[in-house]
């Protein structure tokens, strides 16, 4: 076997520690190793074509480059290799940057190191053997989790695109909580004005397949090859028969005992009905926990009322499985609800704030409802508690945000671009109000958001303290307020007639066990984790899983929507070819030695290892053995380590391999 | 059941009714105090203000002294020994360093596991039920504002009881008692402490808007368990009348003394006859001696 080995300077990465040099002159005379040469970009073209060349040349049949991270270059360096006609598993990287000169700094020794991860790879590379990739079908379907304004641009980006898409969203109608809000920032635009045309284009999509009031129960497979499994929840209604009338809704004797969840608690509803009269699609639901008919068994008003006979009390929930090859999360966010201390919390909430205790001190989306055309005062500001108009308002920002003390370390990102917009609402609509916000910083980092800070201070006039606000209580019907201003640096207290507070975007309640059900890695707050911050922003380490919108972090509706657009866009790589190709390293059972203890099941992190039935001649069986998934299995390794009976091996990464790398390294100190 | 006594300065001059009031309340609910032996200054502001050491290294021996009797809890009834004898704990037993240097100057090694309670804490321990079969007269037509101060509950880290925000313990045990206790927003909020001395008008203006606050809410009586808040809301009620003759003034007692008057205690036993506003129309509304 002849071996070339290619020494890379990577600039002064490698070069200024290590004698790259002297790596190659010593390398040649390692056993096997045929040619030897150093280079100062081995990744630049010319770089490349050294390699290419004299595996053509000198007939090499295998390489081993001493560069930087197989996380950076092995791709490049195994397509140079393969396009100078060798398999590309065999070309192994000798890493001599990380994990030698980066961390080293006296030039000999590093020298001597990197001659050493040389030898090592060179053995590898010895007992290398031709692989090819393993090719999976890929089912051109995707799944998108959430019908917010994320899950939406996600599910009509690729349905538009020709591929079907199965979008499931746990509430009664889809729009999220951008439904919910009055007018956006920095335009002021409508909200819903903007938002309905594309919730009615998700219903009409012929290739979106929509499951409301549904969740996803199971995630089984992997990338290109997703199983799962949806619970339907009972709406009890006939969706085929509901013509969507509302008579239903009206007629319904309970009208002020349900939580509006839709109203923010600043309005009720029926037991029977629909969020909002914009909802996609228009078919009410049932909340069985404040219907007569399900408390006492009587009633049935709405049975009775409805002509289509849509009615169904004894619905039950249902499960559906869809076969899909990518999933898209986009489940969003919730705000941090401050009146409530989670039980074993470290958040320790603001009870000086008095809401919860206090009906006029209200949260950030509470004011949407109250600022929005179609919320509870039809758009005109009127305190929750007495309907009258509030002459005096505080807004105060970073409420449970960037409070290690009381809250949550990280910045909301939203708080100051939609509290300036609410004193700038409040403003339009009170001309002889005084509005007032207290915040730490102003991070209005966006386009066009600096200039509409401005224009609330400049011109609408809405007064800004830096500081933080100590206590709110309530005297002689006001609300007062007492805090810092820390740039007069005097105390301030404001007798005002509301309070909005501006409380931190938390992941969702049940966003951990979503995130354990397809196998999503979340930070210690619950938003889910991306590969990388910076180059893989919609990616989980879960291939064939992306991320959009604040299920991530907090973010605005522009950021979302762009987010939303690139998981499709990356799901769309994937249906753009009708088979996967996936790295031939995994691990395959020895079926002759395996004992069937299922060690490896135990300890497989990705649930590739299979039981397999062995039978005898009349087909009965007599016994399981393990058997790997090859479309799971990540060749990691663990089982290959924990068999017993060393009937696992990893390809590429065998025993024998493994010991000649060790070998090789121990000869260095003979 | 037995436990430590430290009554530190104030319960020895001026706040000695609370003292009174709370060995006889005590020895009423089956509670023996005993005190501690050659105890000294907790170092509460003249100490803290001036030498760090000095300040944890003197509640650090009253505690050591309290280790020596057996004690396994130590009652503060003043709000500031409360925090400076829990705080000193809390520190040294936070930072090695210091752990040296206060055991250097004691030429003894700190190893406190006396538990540091407060008033409202020990009552907890006694039991609202205990209380309330032990009550002869009823308080049901008062209406009571519960002040913690600043001290009482924090830092909330370091006292770890109640809600530093919205403490409720005090209204639940007065609840034993029959008396109402009125919602109010000043519970917490800083009475002028020992600026009583230097600043006087801090001291007027902030007690003014603590008193303001409770009557606004309703409240006949003010009920402390800190001997400086005491001084500050009860003495320093000439000095607002004088500033805002509008004023009217509102008794303040200390919580062993509103026990006290529920147990059938009279006016003189407790102390109340001590206190600067005068107590002797909310003793009638519940038709209790003087």
């Amino acid at each position: 076997m002849k071996i070339g080995v290619f020494v890379c300077h990577c600039g002064e990465n490698i070069g200024k520690t290590v004698d790259c040099a002297t790596v190659a002159q010593r390398a040649a005379k390692i056993p096997g190793v045929a040619y030897s040469v150093d280079n100062k970009y081995m990744c630049s073209d010319p770089g490349q074509n050294v390699i290419k060349n004299a595996i053509r040349e000198k007939k090499l049949d295998a390489v081993v480059v001493a560069s930087c991270s197989p996380h950076m270059h092995e791709k490049t360096f195994r397509k140079a290799a393969a396009d100078a006609g060798i398999n590309k598993y065999l070309c192994e990287i000798a890493n001599v940057r990380e994990q030698c000169s980066w961390v080293h700094d006296n030039i000999p020794d590093a020298t001597d190191k990197a001659l050493d991860l040389v030898r090592i790879a060179v053995e590898k590379v010895k007992r290398n053997i031709p692989l090819t990739a393993i090719r999976v079908p890929v089912t051109k379907r995707a799944l998108v989790i959430g019908g917010g304004i994320s899950g939406i641009q996600a599910a009509l980006d690729i349905a538009n695109s020709g591929f079907e898409v199965v979008l499931v969203e746990k509430e009664p109608s889809i729009g999220g909580h951008m439904s919910q809000l009055s007018e956006t920032f920095p335009t002021l635009d409508c909200s819903q004005c903007i938002l309905t045309p594309r919730m009615v284009e998700v219903y009409q999509h012929p290739k979106i397949k929509l499951l409301t009031y549904s969740e996803v129960e199971k995630v089984e497979g992997f990338i290109g090859n997703f199983t799962v499994t949806i619970k339907k929840k009972a709406r009890s209604i006939d969706e085929e028969k509901c013509t969507g009338c509302g008579l239903c809704i009206q007629k319904c004797p309970i009208k002020k005992k349900a939580f509006n969840e839709f109203e923010e608690g600043l309005a009720t509803r029926p037991a029977i009905y629909v969020p909002f009269p914009q909802a996609v699609p228009n078919i009410p639901v049932i909340d069985r926990s404040v219907c007569t008919y399900y408390q006492t068994g009587k009633c049935q008003m709405c049975l009775k009322v409805c002509g289509r006979e849509a009615i169904l009390f004894e619905q039950q929930d249902t499960l559906v499985t869809e076969e899909v090859g990518s999933i898209v999360i986009a489940t969003g966010y919730k705000l941090y609800s401050i009146d409530k201390k989670p039980e074993d919390s470290e958040i320790k909430g603001y009870g000086e704030y008095g809401y919860g205790k206090y009906k006029d001190v209200i949260d950030g989306l509470q004011f949407e409802r109250i600022a929005s055309a179609s919320g509870p005062t039809n758009g005109e500001i009127l305190r929750p508690s007495d309907k009258t108009q509030p002459k005096k308002i505080v807004f105060i920002q970073c409420v449970g945000s960037r409070d290690e003390q009381k809250g949550f370390s990280y910045c909301s990102k939203i708080c100051c671009m939609y509290t300036a917009k609410h004193a700038m609402l409040y403003k339009h609509k009170v001309h002889d109000g005084e509005a007032y916000v207290f915040y730490m910083d102003i991070r209005a980092g966006g386009k066009m958001y600096e200039e509409f800070v401005r224009r609330a201070i400049e011109e609408d006039g809405v007064k800004y303290i830096r500081g933080r606000v100590s206590k709110i209580y309530r005297q002689n019907g006001k609300y007062i307020v007492k805090g810092e201003d820390t740039i007069a640096g005097m105390p301030v207290v404001i007798d005002a007639d509301m309070v909005v507070l501006a409380t931190a975007m938390v992941a969702q309640p049940n966003a951990s066990k979503l995130a354990q059900t397809i196998g999503v890695p979340y930070d210690k707050y619950g938003f889910y984790q991306e590969v990388h911050p910076k180059l893989r922003p919609v990616e989980v380490s879960t291939a064939g899983v992306f991320l959009a919108g604040a299920c991530q972090s907090p973010k605005d509706i522009p950021e979302s929507v762009a987010m939303a657009s690139a998981a499709a866009a990356k799901s769309l790589v994937l249906f753009g070819s009708d088979y996967l190709e996936r790295e031939p390293t995994v691990a395959v059972v020895n079926e002759a030695n395996c004992a069937g203890c299922f060690y490896c099941l135990k300890v497989c992190p990705y649930n590739a290892i299979e039981k397999k039935e062995v039978k005898n001649k009349l087909g009965e069986i007599i016994d399981y053995i393990a058997h790997v998934n090859a479309g799971l299995c990540q060749g990691c390794g663990t089982c290959n380590a924990t068999c017993p009976s060393k009937s696992i091996e990893l390809i590429g990464f065998n025993d024998e391999q493994i010991y000649a790398e060790i070998n090789a390294f121990s000869e260095s100190f003979v | 059941m037995i436990v430590g006594y430290y009554p530190g300065c104030s319960l020895t001059g001026t706040g000695k009714e609370y003292d009174m009031s709370l060995r006889k309340v005590l020895s009423l609910l089956d509670v023996q105090v005993e005190e501690i032996n050659d105890w000294c200054c907790c170092g509460a502001t003249s100490a803290h203000a001036t030498n760090h050491l000095l300040s944890v290294a003197l509640p650090a021996r009253n505690l050591m002294l309290a280790q020596k009797q057996n004690l396994n809890e130590l009652l503060a009834p003043c709000a500031a020994c409360y925090n400076r004898l829990i705080g000193s704990k809390h520190e040294i037993s936070h930072n090695a360093d210091l752990k040296k240097k206060v055991e250097f100057v004691l030429e003894e090694d700190f190893n406190s596991s006396t538990e540091v309670i407060n008033i409202v804490q020990l009552l907890q321990k006694v039991g609202k039920e205990k209380i309330k079969s032990l009550v002869k007269v009823s308080l049901k037509d008062i209406k009571v504002a519960c002040y913690y101060g600043c001290l009482l509950v924090r830092p909330n880290a370091v006292t770890k009881f109640d809600d530093a925000e919205n403490p409720t313990s005090m209204e639940d045990i007065i609840s034993a008692t029959g008396a109402l206790t009125v919602e109010w927003n000043y519970k917490t909020e800083c009475c002028g402490g020992a600026h009583s001395i230097a600043r006087k008008d801090i001291v007027t203006f902030l007690s003014k808007n603590i008193l303001d606050d409770a009557k606004l809410n309703g409240a006949h009586v003010i009920v402390v368990a800190c001997p400086m808040c005491h001084s500050n809301l009860d003495m320093r009620q000439r000095a607002i009348k004088k500033l805002y003759p509008s004023h009217e003034e509102i008794p303040v007692l200390y919580l062993s003394e509103l026990i006290g008057i529920a147990l059938g205690l009279n006016g003189k036993e407790l102390g109340i006859n001590l206190h600067f506003v005068d107590a002797i129309n909310l003793l009638q509304m519940v038709k209790a001696e003087m």
